[in-house]
């Protein structure tokens, strides 16, 4: 059906509410990429044979990523009247039992992460109720990993089906849009966005109403509104989840977008490394068209917009706008000098307003609640939420979303839970390829836009990858040039040439090579390199190797003067040994050794030949008791040659 | 690639925004590389010079000229997977497989194949997987969590029979 009026908005609405609060027990499994690959699809199936088995009366369907993601694979059920209660890791092999308990109307308690009784979905009129129950329970937030967080962004996310507009409909969706386009002018709409303070979610955080303005200012036949879904930080996964979760917030926020600078045409451009992510999209603008909400004279209004995809092909450098303008237009990614800036010479030469997947989610949410709401969460400068893909070696990973303003030690200790086994954490690097790593003694660092810049690192895209004493920074840093060498578009000398010098240079150092006169090379690269890229490409890409060195030049003189790499990490600096006293000699790590390197035979010592050894550490991986140990700079006494084993052990 | 297939791929564009990059995916999804004689009939038929095909497919890393194994395997190299070993487990792969760097790839992007044709290795920036780092990809389905010893159970299961 087409919807039209407020009464035809109204009654997809009702039909959706049906669905989210059927009256037989609703069951709903976590279907992102991640709920996926942990075997989530294995769990739906199994579900769906169970309940078809015992007969049992209840909705089996899809939802989102609720965020915690090492709980999945997640289950929501929710009992007519009662809360909604999140499974965590549900295997198939508990489809049975619970398909018998939910036949009874009973729960599966033992399997039960948290329950919510009570949920604001923001764009809906009021929260929406489930009931009171299930007193062993603890509440979504009470536990420690939801507590600090504030869904915005993900107000649906893991809680309707994303691929239901009924259900979107139903939490409030496209109600903004109407409000939109009925009652605000396209200034009144600009005018809401940037009195909400919201900053663009890419990560350079310029001001999004006013980047809206200067598209709406210029004047052209034809205007574009472009979706940047081509997240490209390694380590970062916000923007899949945004759009496999809720794909329709998208849509709605774009739609806004389009109406207040007077765009007809809009593209999402995902990269191609997303299926889901694309397969979703596809279906939510077909739905979209035909509910009517995107085509001719939407809401019955004059205004008229229509939403295609693009995909990228890997690059990480399309990430930068008018890089991603020439890849769609069908050419290599190479980015341009501004200005001219893409809102007034953007796709085909016409003014394009780009925004991140992220900045369209907060879009309905500022239009229905108003620009002031928004501006009251975070903190001044930093308004709103912003969501982290928490990850890397820290005990809870997942999805995080908190007010601006946020230190690093709430998400990383308290959300986090700190380090993995206990070990100490050293540095959480934010902001990709693009950021860099900020040392365990600047915590306290609020996470917004102005301080992490402050503290030599960016926002980003949102990625916090923890890394702890068993990481080395020099290896951290290399890697992210490593990466930004291999991306890089070669059109600015800068940026093609004196990458890789520095790369050069970081492989000498981890190599046992390097002098201290390379740290004083590298730091007068990087600030050259800073000063006279073309784009955000060349001139964020030393800041890994600068926050490094700032913060962690004991780790970069440790390899340098003593040839030692303290994590133990980089393979030139590192031995390994088999301990005497442990090996049992099993002849394992000899068979495995792929250069042969190791000496022994049955009930002997086994020795490595240090001048044989790679240090690859496969030894290690194969050794069942533990005997092996990979040291740098020290050396443990072994024999001289296999000994036998001392009897009794 | 049939000529009929690719015709309707083509055909599927109905606007300049997105087309040239998007026909070439479907042909790198449907064939597993950019066959030569796809891309003459693609330039053939929208006027666009084999050159800037060529541009396209070597600029961007998701394209690949040569065809590739039954199987591909997909090592994410993101950071959380680098913190967590990644390295270590593409290594691993290779010396299961018996393939080292340099071995069939010929331009320039990191892609090996088996001499059998049964495995083609290659590596990504980021799935977006991060949580269940170190992740690996194979024929489209992602395993989290790997260690050297879950990488041979995982191609075991795609019928490597072991070294």
């Amino acid at each position: 059906m087409k919807i039209k009026t407020l009464q035809d908005l109204e009654n997809v609405r009702k039909a959706g509410i049906k669905k989210l609060f059927p009256d037989k027990p609703r069951i709903a499994v976590g279907l992102a990429t991640c709920g996926i690959a942990a075997g989530g699809q294995d769990v739906y199936e199994a579900l769906e044979t169970a309940l078809k088995k015992k007969g049992v009366n209840a909705f089996l369907t899809k939802t989102g990523c609720f965020g915690i993601c090492n709980e999945e694979p997640l289950v929501n059920i929710a009992m007519p009247g009662k809360p909604l209660v999140i499974l965590h890791k549900v295997q198939k092999e508990d489809a049975e039992s619970i398909a018998e308990k939910v036949a009874k109307g009973k729960l599966p308690e033992e399997k039960a992460l948290c329950k919510i009784e009570e949920w604001d979905h923001i764009t809906s009129e009021k929260p929406f109720f489930y009931g009171k129950g299930y007193e062993n329970i603890p509440l979504w937030n009470e536990i420690p990993y939801f507590k600090p967080q504030k869904k915005v962004v993900l107000r649906d996310a893991g809680i309707i089906n994303p691929e239901d507009i009924e259900e979107y409909i139903a939490v409030g969706g496209y109600s903004a849009v109407y409000k939109a386009l009925t009652k605000m002018t396209p200034d009144e709409v600009v005018e809401e966005v940037k009195k909400s303070g919201l900053r663009g979610r890419g990560g350079a955080g310029f001001p999004t109403g006013l980047k809206w303005e200067f598209t709406k200012k210029e004047k052209s036949d034809v205007k574009y509104v472009i979706c940047n879904a081509d997240e490209g930080d390694p380590g970062a996964y916000m923007n899949r989840n945004e759009m496999e979760s809720d794909p329709h917030m998208v849509i709605e926020g774009m739609i806004i977008g389009a109406y207040a600078i007077g765009a007809s045409e809009g593209f999402i451009y995902v990269r191609a490394e997303y299926p889901l992510a694309i397969e979703r999209l596809k279906l939510a603008i077909k739905q979209a068209k035909e509910y009517g909400l995107l085509g001719e004279h939407i809401f019955g209004t004059e205004f008229s917009f229509d939403i295609r995809i693009a995909t990228g092909a890997g690059a990480f450098v399309c990430g930068e706008e008018t890089a991603l303008i020439a890849s769609i237009e069908g050419k290599p990614g190479r980015p341009r000098p501004r200005p001219p800036f893409p809102a007034q010479k953007g796709l085909w030469e016409k003014p394009t307003n780009i925004n991140n997947v992220e900045t369209w989610c907060n879009i309905a949410p500022i239009i229905k609640k108003g620009g002031e709401w928004f501006s009251r969460i975070g903190i001044e400068r930093n308004t709103g939420t912003k969501v982290f893909s928490l990850v890397g070696k820290v005990n809870k990973v997942g999805l995080v979303e908190v007010p601006l303003g946020t230190t690093i030690n709430e998400i990383v200790c308290h959300i986090g839970g700190c380090g993995i086994k206990s070990k100490e954490i050293k540095a959480v690097q934010t902001g990709g390829p693009s950021g860099g790593c900020i040392p365990r003694n600047l915590f306290d660092t609020p996470i917004d836009y102005d301080h992490l810049k402050e503290v030599g690192s960016i926002m980003g895209s949102g990625g916090l990858v923890v890394m702890d004493e068993d990481t080395c920074m020099v290896d951290t840093a290399k890697y992210f040039l490593s990466f930004t060498v291999d991306e890089s578009c070669g059109k600015c000398v800068p940026c093609r040439e004196g990458l890789k010098r520095m790369y050069d240079i970081l492989e000498k150092i981890t190599d046992g090579r390097g002098t201290e006169e390379d740290l004083g090379i590298l730091d007068e690269l990087a600030h050259t390199i800073k000063a006279t890229s073309l784009c955000g490409l060349g001139q964020t890409a030393p800041n890994p190797v600068i926050t490094t060195i700032k913060y962690f030049k004991d780790e970069y003189m440790e390899h340098i003067k003593n040839k030692v790499c303290p994590a133990r990490v980089c393979r030139a600096l590192i031995d390994y040994f088999i301990v005497p006293d442990k090996c049992k000699g099993c002849t394992i790590c000899a068979k495995n050794c792929p250069v042969g390197a190791i000496d022994g035979g049955p009930g002997l010592i086994h020795i490595i030949d240090q001048s044989k050894c790679i240090a690859c550490g496969t030894c290690m991986d194969v050794c069942p008791f533990d005997a092996v140990v990979k040291l740098s700079g020290e050396k443990i006494d072994t024999p001289d040659k296999p000994i036998p084993v001392k009897k009794g052990r | 690639m049939d000529k009929e297939k690719l015709q309707e791929i083509i055909d599927k564009y109905d606007t300049e925004s997105g087309k040239l990059l998007g026909i070439l995916e479907d042909i790198q999804r449907t064939e597993g590389y950019l066959p030569k004689d796809s891309l003459i009939y693609v330039s053939k038929h929208l006027n666009v010079p084999l050159s800037k095909l060529y541009s396209l497919a070597t600029f961007y890393s998701f394209f690949n000229l040569q065809p590739v194994g039954k199987h591909i395997i997909t090592v994410c190299m993101g950071t959380a997977c680098h913190v967590k070993g990644a390295p270590h487990i593409l290594e691993t792969i290779e010396e299961l497989l018996g393939i080292s760097p340099g071995e069939t790839t010929s331009n320039g992007k990191f892609m090996l194949t088996t001499s059998d044709k049964q495995f083609t290795v290659n590596t990504a920036r980021c799935f977006g997987a991060c949580s269940m780092a170190p992740v690996i990809r194979v024929d489209g389905k992602i395993y989290g969590y790997n260690t050297p010893k879950k990488v041979a159970e995982i191609l075991k299961k795609y019928g490597w029979r072991g070294k």
